[in-house]
């Protein structure tokens, strides 16, 4: 460790900051971002919303219990959020290169070294994030040995058309089918579904599901500003015409804003954390719930059928919106957590309940 | 929301093992958040040092036993309509409990707030526990409650060794212990049984992590977990005596939020309403866990807790018992974001006990499931490496860290041993087994503590060598940035730094050095705050602490007239909550004459730790490279040290030297009264007498000096190899024996001998003087005679049976020593008298551990009128003197915690050992000596006393009181010296025999049988055999659980006092009564 090679990460706004390698030992450039999470940094850096962007860990040291391997379930991964390492690169503290858990299979240098991603530790994180929650999430890169790379903004991207898969995929034969929009879905997604007697439709992003044969559908979370979903808008407005149950987690909540006729907007550092509180909105009822996002709902522009399901206790944002009459839903947070507290894993079954339902009276 | 208007709040009483500050802090929050919403409040509390039975903060303080009986008399008398049982540790528990057993809470309709008393009794019965856990599926430990040793046996049959005893209804693991087989069974069952009717006997989880949440929940189901704790010890040692690290390190995500799920779905199914602590034992190699416990009250963890997250858990539950949703209270550190969230850190604390077992002769060193330690630090910092050497100075015990502490004589072949026992040395024997050549895998082998750990305790020991190294090339001068800033960032000190780099000789004057070079090369820590939520959230806090990790404070030094506030550190015996109370007064004082307040303290079982004490809390050392590391940030107007106990003293000197700006007395004066020659000479020049002395490097100076003065005489060696480290001797062959015990003697081990005079009243003054003119003082007297430890003594204020000549030549005495040493502030001096001949004993330029005591009880706040002295203002001598006027009287007793403390000797001497104290008001002495009595533990005997007198004066001194006893019908049994003796004198008893006399009736028979009610036992001599007698017979009545006198002069006025008092006459009046009899004079 003492002979670990410098790094520098730079800022949009000039900021230059020298740190040592871990990881990969090579350049990279994205937004960067910040997670109040203590744990689960490899649910974390696999969570496909966090493509394109450095991210900074506010917990001081990382790494202590290293990586599991890879555990397959259904053809999925029954550790990971999804099959690679989403970060452009990881920011920390303190990098604990040994480490100590009966699940790991390797360090989390190792980990991100296998996956190209730099890593950079010996930063004052706290400075840094004060700095991102002054003046908002920044571009930014890691630069390692004078190789530069240019900033590069990721939200100008179609990251959810990157994340998303090619194809329709099937999953499990319960007795709910559920059609799984996936614009960067995490596993854990999948795993809640599966464990509630469904079959799953796992379709792309701008698939038009509309043609297919379901009793629910569901928005995935995903990467990037909602806005650029411009077909997955267009099939969910189809769907909102119909009955059938709608659930949206994260990006999939912000889909359904903009599908209703809401608008979204970019929040100044997002929420990424394990601690966010929300509140049913109506009740004294609260939960913890983990979220990451950068963008949300702006509740005054929703239309007078939708109402705001759940609010941040924090700062009063939208953390999901519902519709007054029809079994439509979302979350801006992540019920089905990993990492994060899973408080919130019964709307799954709220969900499902909406689905059993709709086919009863259908 | 249906409020109550009047609460009633059950505080702990003394501090003891087990029990100790944290419920200061925890009762003080809650009287401030009942305070805020104007309801009435009530506190039964007869601990007088703490905070919070200080003026303002509850409306009413009674100084009374937190016993039913008085409880329900103050109910009766002040008619609340609520009352809050969860801030008073276990002893609140347990005497609601039993309120609420016998239908007090009804007759007198007093609603419970918070967790209902039955979900209280559901999580201490063990069997109930375990049922309402499995009707949720969530996974207990194997374990069987019996009532009966056969239930014991068969149950530990059924189980299979090793198995865990634990005792129901204990505070801090009383009674329990782990079994390998059943004569160990046998015996540790016995003593569980003797505390309690319930036993539980447990599969041993022995090598499983420990891990802790603190989890709140409030009635409308709304449910959190403020904080996570690992256990470096794994399962196996009370979390008491833990090494604990907030948050969890070696958990994954998988496991963090399963375990907490299961918390949060137990916590809603026991319907606890407020705080409570869940305990795990989770596999090391799956996710397989066990719930050890669950304490539905604020605990010691939960104070941890709220200082590690910045969370105030005793505030806001006491809010949510009021009906409060969590959403609907604020986060008090952002004041804008909600109390209905979960704390994320971004960095560490490292919890450390302390332990002051070398002040028991006879304890086992072995630390388990019971608690021993006295006390805890809590060092923040962010990595492990960096906080847990920072706790290592903290706890005061001479170490510099892990590494480069003076080496200590270990034995090699002992080290495997004393790596797999666990012992309050372990850590270092960690540090011993590197050197041994032991890898990380080999001590993880031995100890069972995560690897993780051992790993980072590696790579201090091995930067320690790379320091090392770098000596041969030259030192400081060759010291590489890099690497100093590396070592910082692991918490090496400047001290280490200099052992390291300059070797282990003159390591102060070459810390010097070391900082020096290591500011030049601009090596210094930053200033970072602890806001709760990672910074994502600005935050105006004043929570700091300083790292090394780091490149931007994040804030600027104050701008307005400040002033420092050093705290006591860590809790031991000799300094507790006391100097709490002291620092608190303090600052509050400071902050009422215009200037900011800053203190610096790193005890999180205080209330000065709590960050809206002061305007700025620094968490860190009280070091002088820690102090003075702030002290150049913040540039204040002036440092307070004498109000922090012996801690800020000791680097009074050096503060001075580096130009820091020290309120009041003058550091020189401060070493002149500290060092016994130096003091010893002064007064001397000022004619005053002192009890002889003399620092003896040989033998055989000792036995001249010895026949200079005569027996008996005061021993004390500087190295003993166990026991107490003071002595009184009586004759030579007493001093022979002890000095047995003085591994050396020698220039470099001298034995400081004193003429010990006996029978001597012992007399305190403590006093404020202003440039050496003493403006305010209080005298109090010893209920024994000189040879108890004055932390141990009971005390009388105002003085009792101390003739007004002796007052007036104690006046004068001490105006002479506050003229010479120039003393401003407080200060405190010692006194023997005897024959109306007055001598010094010794003099402390601070605060006294009697400070509150006395504050109290006059009225007359003297750390008030210190700290005013200490800002310059002018302080009118006041009129002391009428406090003698006082229509009441005031009595301090001491705590003992020998029932915590396996195979210690529970006997008063020289050295103090007692680890809390009450005081108790009262119209009389007698009253008020035995409401604090009985609110340490003792109770009025039914029928039986057994006494042993001890030598011929205390036999005749307890004559009378035999006689008394005697005559209000009480049987005595006594031991073959003091029944012929009370034969002769016409007082009949029963004879029972010593305990190696073999043969019945004896002595030991009838403790273990329960029949007596009281043991007299006053030590007559060091022989062996005495020794041996006398000895178990007291261990016996601690392990019994029956209340032990070892004095006679207590043993005198606890007789008188109870034969002449029943329990119906002890006055239930609140503090403000008593002060409302007189006119105030001050």
């Amino acid at each position: 460790m003492e002979n670990a090679k410098s790094v520098k990460l730079i800022l949009e706004d000039g900021t230059e900051i020298e740190g040592q390698s871990f990881g990969a030992f090579t350049s990279s450039a994205g937004e960067v971002v910040f997670s109040t999470a203590m744990t689960g940094y490899p649910e974390n850096l696999t969570d496909p919303s966090f493509a394109g962007q450095i991210l900074v860990l506010t917990y001081p040291i990382v790494g202590n219990y290293g990586v599991p391997g890879e555990e397959l379930y259904e053809s999925i991964s029954r550790i990971f959020e999804s099959d690679k390492i989403h970060v452009a690169g990881l920011v920390v503290n303190y990098y604990s290169e040994e480490h100590s858990h009966w699940h790991a299979a390797k360090s989390l240098g190792e980990w991100l070294a296998e996956y190209n991603i730099p890593g950079i530790y010996g930063v004052d994180t706290r400075m840094l994030t004060k700095k991102l929650r002054e003046k908002g999430a920044m571009l930014g890169k890691i630069v390692a040995d004078g190789e530069d790379v240019p900033l590069h903004d990721p939200n100008q991207d179609n990251l959810v058309a990157q994340v998303s898969p090619d194809g329709v995929q099937h999953y499990g034969t319960g007795k709910n089918k559920i059609v799984l929009v996936d614009c960067g879905t995490k596993t854990n997604i999948i795993r809640c579904f599966l464990e509630r007697d469904v079959e799953l439709i796992r379709v792309p992003w701008d698939y038009d599901f509309t043609q297919l044969d379901y009793d629910g559908l569901f928005l995935s979370n995903g990467p990037g500003d909602p806005k650029m979903c411009v077909p997955t808008i267009e099939h969910l407005q189809k769907a909102l015409q119909q009955d059938k149950p709608i659930f949206g987690i994260c990006l999939g909540s912000q889909l359904m804003g903009l599908a209703a006729g809401g608008d979204t907007f970019k929040l100044k550092y997002g929420h990424r954390s394990h601690n966010q509180p929300v509140k049913l909105t109506g009740t004294q009822r609260s939960y913890i719930t983990s979220q990451n996002h950068g963008f949300a709902v702006d509740t005054a522009t929703l239309p007078a059928e939708w109402d705001m399901l759940f609010e941040n206790l924090n700062d009063g944002t939208c953390e999901g919106i519902k519709h007054k009459t029809k079994p439509f839903f979302s979350t801006q947070f992540h019920p089905e957590a990993a990492g994060g507290p899973q408080d919130t894993e019964f709307l799954f079954d709220q969900f499902l309940d909406e689905v059993e339902k709709y086919k009863a009276g259908k | 929301m249906n409020k109550p208007n009047k609460v009633l709040i059950l505080g702990s009483g003394a501090l003891k093992i087990g029990e100790a500050g944290e419920f200061d802090y925890s009762g003080s929050q809650a009287l401030k958040a009942l305070k805020e919403e104007g309801i009435r409040t009530i506190l039964i509390n007869p601990n007088i040092a703490t905070v919070q039975t200080s003026d303002d903060i509850a409306d009413d303080v009674y100084f009374l036993p937190v016993t039913p009986y008085f409880v329900e008399e103050v109910i009766k008398k002040e008619q609340p309509d609520g009352i809050l049982v969860a801030f008073g540790g276990q002893t609140a528990l347990n005497c609601a409990v039993a309120l609420y057993r016998a239908g007090v809470f009804e007759k007198y309709h007093v609603r419970v707030l918070g967790t209902p008393v039955q979900s209280i009794i559901d999580t201490e019965d063990r069997d109930i526990f375990k049922e309402k856990l499995d009707q949720i599926g969530v996974l207990t430990a194997r374990s069987e409650a019996v009532t009966t040793m056969e239930d014991a046996l068969a149950a530990a049959e059924r189980i299979g060794f090793p198995i865990i005893v634990r005792a129901a209804f204990a505070l801090g693991g009383l009674g329990s212990g782990f079994a390998n087989n059943m004569d160990e069974l046998r015996a540790l069952a016995q003593k569980a049984f003797s505390t309690s009717d319930q036993i539980l006997v447990e599969e041993s989880l022995k090598g499983w992590k420990e891990v802790e949440y603190e989890v709140v929940r409030d009635q409308f189901n709304n449910c959190i977990t403020v904080c996570n704790m690992e256990n470096f010890d794994p399962i196996g040692i009370h979390t008491g005596e833990s090494i604990v690290v907030a948050p969890s390190q070696t958990l994954s995500n998988r496991e963090y939020h399963k375990l907490r799920s299961i918390g949060i779905k137990t916590i809603r199914h026991l319907g606890i309403v407020g705080e409570c602590n869940i305990q795990y034992a989770l596999d090391p190699h799956s996710e397989e866990y066990r719930v050890i416990e669950v304490n539905a009250r604020l605990s010691r963890s939960s104070a941890l807790a709220s200082k590690a997250t910045g969370y105030p858990l005793a505030f806001v539950a006491a809010k949510l018992s009021l009906g409060y949703s969590l959403a609907e209270l604020k986060n008090s550190v952002t004041q804008t974001t909600s109390a209905f969230f979960e704390p994320s850190l971004d960095y560490l604390v490292v919890k450390l006990p302390r332990w002051d077992l070398g002040k028991f002769s006879g304890v086992q060193r072995q630390i388990g499931s019971a608690m021993k330690s006295v006390g805890e630090v809590m060092a923040i910092g962010k990595t492990f490496e960096e906080a847990v050497q920072k706790g290592l100075r903290m706890l005061d015990t001479g170490r510099r860290g892990f590494v480069a502490n003076k080496p200590e004589p270990i034995d090699l072949a002992d080290l495997d041993r004393l790596l797999s026992e666990p012992n309050e040395e372990r850590i270092f024997a960690i540090n011993e087994a590197f050197q041994a050549g032991y890898d990380v895998e080999r001590v993880y082998e031995l100890t069972r503590i995560d690897r993780w750990f051992l790993q980072r305790l590696y790579g201090i020991y091995q930067l320690s060598l790379q320091l090392a190294s770098t000596r041969q090339q030259g030192g400081l001068d060759a010291l590489d940035t890099d690497l100093l800033r590396q070592a910082k960032k692991s918490g090496f000190s400047d001290q280490q730094l200099a052992v390291q780099l300059l070797g282990p000789a003159e390591v102060k004057a070459n810390e010097m050095l070391v900082r020096a070079r290591r500011k030049a090369l601009g090596v210094v820590p930053v200033v970072k705050q602890i806001d709760t939520l990672a910074a994502e959230f600005p935050a105006q806090t004043n929570y700091l602490y300083l790292t090394y990790h780091g490149t931007e404070n994040d804030l600027e030094p104050e701008t307005d007239k400040s002033v420092v506030v050093l705290g006591s550190g860590v809790y031991r015996i000799g300094s507790s909550v006391e100097f709490d109370w002291c620092g608190v007064n303090a600052a509050q004082t400071v902050n009422e004459e215009g200037y900011k307040s800053i203190i610096i303290n790193y005890n999180p079982e205080t209330v000065s730790t709590d960050y809206d004490v002061s305007d700025r809390l620094y968490f860190e050392e009280l070091s002088y490279e820690r102090v003075m590391d702030i002290l150049d940030f913040e540039e204040p107007q002036g440092v307070i040290l004498s109000t922090g106990g012996q801690i800020p003293n000791n680097i009074a000197t050096r503060l001075e030297a580096a130009g820091a700006p020290i309120l009041g007395t003058a550091a020189s004066r401060i070493d002149e009264a500290e060092n016994r020659h130096k003091f010893s000479s002064i007064m001397d020049e000022l004619g005053i007498a002192q009890p002889r002395w003399s620092e003896l490097t040989t033998m055989e100076a000792i036995y001249d000096f010895v026949k200079q003065v005569g027996f008996p005489v005061l021993i004390r060696p500087s190295y003993v190899l166990s026991g107490a480290a003071m002595n009184v001797v009586s004759n030579p062959r007493e001093l022979e024996e002890y000095l047995k015990l003085a591994a050396e003697v020698s220039a470099e081990y001298p034995v400081v001998v004193s003429q010990f005079i006996q029978d001597a009243k012992e007399i305190e003054l403590d006093a404020v003087a202003d440039k050496g003119e003493i403006v305010s003082y209080a005298i109090s007297e010893h209920v024994e005679f000189a040879g108890v430890h004055s932390g141990d003594a009971t005390m009388y204020y105002p003085p009792q049976r101390v003739y007004v000549g002796t007052v007036r030549k104690l006046k004068v005495i001490a105006e002479k020593i506050a003229k010479r040493f120039q003393i401003s502030g407080p200060f405190n001096i010692q006194f023997l008298e005897k024959n109306r001949e007055i001598r010094v004993i010794e003099c402390n330029l601070r605060a006294s551990r009697s400070f509150p005591f006395v504050s109290k009880v006059s009225g007359n706040n003297l750390i008030k009128k210190a700290t005013k002295v200490l800002l310059g203002q002018h302080v009118d001598r006041d009129a002391s003197e009428l406090v003698y006027d006082l229509p009441f009287v005031g009595v301090k007793a001491s705590q003992f915690s020998f029932t915590r403390l396996q195979g210690a000797d529970p006997v008063l001497r020289v050295d103090m050992t007692s680890t809390g104290e009450v005081g108790c008001l009262g119209d009389t002495a007698e009253e008020a000596l035995l409401k604090s009595l009985l609110s340490v533990g003792y109770r009025i005997p039914e029928k039986t006393v057994l006494m042993s007198s001890g030598p011929l004066t205390s036999k005749v001194a307890l004559l009378e009181s035999a006689q008394v006893l005697v005559q209000r019908g009480y049987t005595i049994y006594a031991t073959h010296g003091t029944h012929s003796f009370f034969a002769e004198n016409g007082v009949p008893s029963s004879l029972v025999y010593w305990p190696d006399e073999l043969q019945e009736p004896n002595a030991l028979t009838y403790l273990r049988e329960r029949k007596i009610d009281l043991v007299i036992n006053i030590p007559k001599n060091t022989t062996k055999g005495e020794l041996d007698n006398d000895y178990k017979i007291r261990r016996t009545a601690v392990d019994f659980n029956i209340p032990l006198i070892t004095n006679a002069r207590l043993a005198k006025a606890f007789i008188h006092a109870f034969t002449t008092l029943k329990l119906e006459d002890l006055s239930i009046k609140s503090w403000k009564e008593f002060k409302a009899q007189t006119e105030p004079v001050l």
